[in-house]
């Protein structure tokens, strides 16, 4: 653990600062980033699965040298699981301890009632130790429209404050401010009183550049065309009507897929053969084979006519 | 309502970004009352959250600025994009009146004569455009307007000017191999950017339109309209299928919010033991495990009439959505008569096949082609009628135009009252709905009606039909 954690100074500052940790940041996303670690309000980034959402949270940490804390949402998640919880074995445990012991011990059921609610027998959960731990934290809260409105409510207090209300021991303050990621798959509407606590930050499928430099970045071993045009193909399948549109975690993928093959060109067959990397349903398959497969074929020729003055 | 001119600031002076300008302040809030009068909810925690990113970014930086306002004040994408057009609308008069300080030499230069050099700049666009550098090409749009487009003051409709301009540019996306070999346009420009520079040439007209005119566009209800259901041909199905794949999310987390602790016979063992501690390890209070939420069971009745011929494109594909979402669900298409697709729905997973099935086989297609709505009930019942029951929900989406027919409002009144709920879906604005042989009245005595012709018009259906059985309406 470094002893003072890296402060966000500048826009230019985090988004270099995320570039060194293998997380390109798009405009807006650096300057989200850095007011949220300014001005401490926690931000909640919305997008389509797979454009780097949950990314974007663990690159922070990294950049910010910070320990992550993760809460991943799933339907019926309770404060139980995210908040904190009595350690009920152990507070029974004690209770019998303490009626064994009970003849000569003069401690009397008050006593033991303090006892087994203090924090000895409190388990924390993720929202708890964000709050509790001595360093600062980045706190991912993870597919938050996928939990239910109660728990959105519950979370309020956390994400103004950041204080928590526990009924038998009291309140408990953050000790240091968070850095908290709320991502969406916009599933469903949130609250708006939940909306007005954060930032808001819309994250959507690169631009060509820019996906063409992540991918670059994660496959600098890649040649620059084959790289730009698995991009471009991409690009193409996304704009399709497809149940699964690629993401950038799958160019990704299938870069280092092509890496491994040794391709040096994405051809129809190379394309036939791997496209299975980027689309994941069988009725997409076909979609895709049947427009950008095709269209592949015609272009090999036309793209080594137009390719060849560029590389001259 | 027209911003009005605050006290600017006379330069942004360099170095000098410890905090943004007094009339800014001002102009924020006027900026925040004119999102609100649009629809966007802000509120005074927002405008704080505003001011406060303002007081960490530069306030020069135009980019900054507009992301950090965004992010605090506009919460979802549709807020966003209405954001970006007032933000652009808004903050006009404010650089239109610095560019016209700065820029009075330079468009003064342009009438005068012609001292900029036309294949100079024609060059120097297309390398911009070649690079995709975004500040360039702003700057070379409003050069490219003062040296093509102030001919006779343009057209007076932008988008020709536009097009003008670009093909004086001689700016195109095919290879032009007739060009010397440095031209940047030689080898085509890539057509993203050709569209950029496009917008560009757009937004500067009407910068300049503004500018002649005085005033600014209406501000058009943009809401409405860009909320509104594609309604063409098979052009717009993946925008059918992009709001339905949302639905069908929203669908399947539907509900649940509504899913409580009730008394249930399950014993939550976890939770009994938890809550016994507080009576010392008796479990004297039982805690129970949630009760599952009970999947309505739904009839739907879908109109594929060419009266109603893009909605039913769209209705199909909702009724394809909700089959995913809804277990027991038995959908049935009609014209002149009633015929039953579930099984087509069943099988076929992709929309594609499945309206390709439903012209083939379902057999309703081969008949006049006139919706015979009297009849369509007398079929249904006699097809369902044992099996409604008043935990069910019928669904009907039509237009309710009977083409004279008797429309058997008694039928449709048998059905409700079997039925637990019975909502209907018209495609129609609800201007239209009773005038010609529309009878939709007659039939909305029995049942809920919703006018469904934008999304937001479906999300209140489907909030409709998730809220449970015997639940206030809203």
């Amino acid at each position: 653990m470094p002893v003072m954690p890296v402060q966000a100074e500048s826009v230019q500052h985090v988004a270099e600062g995320l570039r060194d940790v293998g997380y390109l940041p798009g405009e807006s996303t650096a300057l989200v980033s850095f007011l949220a670690a300014k001005l401490g309000k926690p931000v909640l980034v919305e997008g389509p699965a797979g454009v780097g959402k949950t990314e974007l949270a663990k690159a922070l940490s990294r950049f910010l040298e910070r320990r992550l804390v993760r809460l991943q949402c799933y339907e019926g998640l309770d404060e139980a699981k995210a908040l904190y919880e009595w350690n009920y074995r152990k507070q029974l445990l004690r209770i019998q301890a303490s009626s064994v012991a009970g003849a000569e011990d003069a401690h009397g059921w008050d006593a033991v009632q303090d006892d087994i609610f203090s924090a000895e027998f409190l388990l924390e959960r993720p929202l708890m130790t964000a709050i509790a731990s001595e360093e600062p934290v980045v706190l991912l809260i993870d597919e938050i429209d996928k939990t239910d409105q109660e728990f959105e409510a519950m979370l309020l207090e956390l994400l103004s404050d950041f204080q928590l209300s526990i009924p038998e021991l009291g309140r408990i303050d953050a000790r240091t401010v968070p850095v908290v990621i709320l991502t969406s798959n916009n599933s469903r509407e949130l609250t708006e009183a939940l909306k007005r606590r954060c930032l808001y930050l819309w994250l959507d499928y690169p631009e060509l550049e820019h996906e063409l430099e992540i991918v670059r970045l994660h496959t600098p071993e890649l040649t620059e065309t084959v790289a730009r045009k698995l991009v471009e193909v991409i690009q193409r399948v996304r704009q399709l009507d497809l149940k699964k549109p690629p993401s950038i975690a799958e160019s990704i993928d299938w870069a280092r897929a092509l890496l491994l093959l040794g391709a040096d060109d994405i051809d129809a067959d190379t394309f036939r053969d791997t496209m299975s990397i980027i689309v994941k349903h069988r009725t997409d398959l076909d979609t895709v084979a049947e427009r950008v497969g095709v269209e592949l074929g015609g272009l090999t020729d036309a793209s080594f006519g137009a390719g060849a003055p560029r590389g001259a | 309502m027209p911003p009005s001119e605050p006290e600017r600031p006379a330069a942004p002076e360099p170095g000098a970004g410890a905090g943004p300008p007094p009339g800014l302040s001002g102009q924020i809030l006027a900026f925040a009352d004119e999102l609100r009068s649009e629809g966007v909810a802000i509120g005074t925690a927002e405008l704080l959250d505003a001011f406060a990113v303002l007081g960490e970014v530069p306030w020069t930086e135009r980019e900054d600025v507009r992301e950090g306002l965004a992010a605090t004040l506009a919460k979802s994408q549709e807020d966003r994009r209405v954001f970006e057009l007032l933000f652009e609308r808004f903050f006009f008069r404010a650089a239109e009146a610095e560019a016209i300080e700065r820029d009075v030499q330079e468009q003064g230069g342009v009438d005068g004569g012609d001292q900029i050099n036309l294949d100079t700049l024609r060059q120097q666009i297309a390398a911009a455009l070649r690079d995709g550098s975004e500040g360039a090409m702003r700057d070379l749009a409003r050069l490219a307007i003062a040296a093509f487009g102030r001919q006779g003051e343009g057209s007076g409709v932008i988008g020709v000017d536009v097009q003008r301009i670009r093909r004086a540019l001689g700016l195109r996306a095919e290879p032009q191999p007739e060009l010397p070999p440095e031209d940047p346009r030689r080898e085509g420009l890539p057509r993203e950017t050709v569209r950029a520079f496009e917008q560009h040439l757009r937004r500067e007209l009407e910068r300049a339109l503004i500018e002649r005119t005085r005033q600014l566009p209406p501000s058009r209800p943009l809401s409405e309209l860009d909320r509104a259901l594609p309604s063409g041909p098979l052009a717009d199905l993946a925008a059918v299928h992009r709001i339905v794949a949302q639905l069908k999310r929203r669908l399947a987390t539907q509900g649940h919010e509504l899913r409580g602790r009730r008394a249930h016979a399950h014993v939550d063992v976890r939770r009994t033991m938890r809550a016994s501690l507080e009576t010392g390890g008796v479990p004297v209070k039982l805690k129970y495990r949630p009760r599952r939420p009970r999947r309505p069971e739904i009839y739907v009745l879908c109109d594929v009439s060419t009266s109603v011929t893009s909605a039913s494109v769209f209705f199909l594909s909702v009724l394809h959505a909700l089959h995913d979402a809804f277990r027991k669900l038995r959908s049935f298409v009609f014209i002149e008569r009633i015929s039953e697709v579930t099984d087509i729905f069943e099988r076929e997973r992709n929309f594609k096949n499945v309206s390709a099935a439903i012209g083939r086989d379902a057999g309703v297609a081969d008949i006049s082609g006139y919706t015979d709505y009297g009849r369509v009930w007398s079929e249904f019942l006699t097809q369902v009628e044992d099996d409604l029951h008043p935990r069910a929900t019928v669904i009907v989406l039509g237009d309710a135009r009977t083409n004279g027919r008797d429309p058997r409002a008694d039928l449709f009144a048998a059905v409700a009252e079997r039925a637990g709920r019975t909502f209907w879906l018209n495609p129609e604005p609800r201007l239209y709905w009773n005038y010609g042989d529309s009878v939709i009245a007659a039939y909305e005595r029995h049942c809920d009606a919703f006018e469904c012709w934008t999304t937001n018009q479906l999300e209140d259906f489907v909030k409709a039909l998730a809220r449970p059985i015997g639940a206030p309406a809203s």
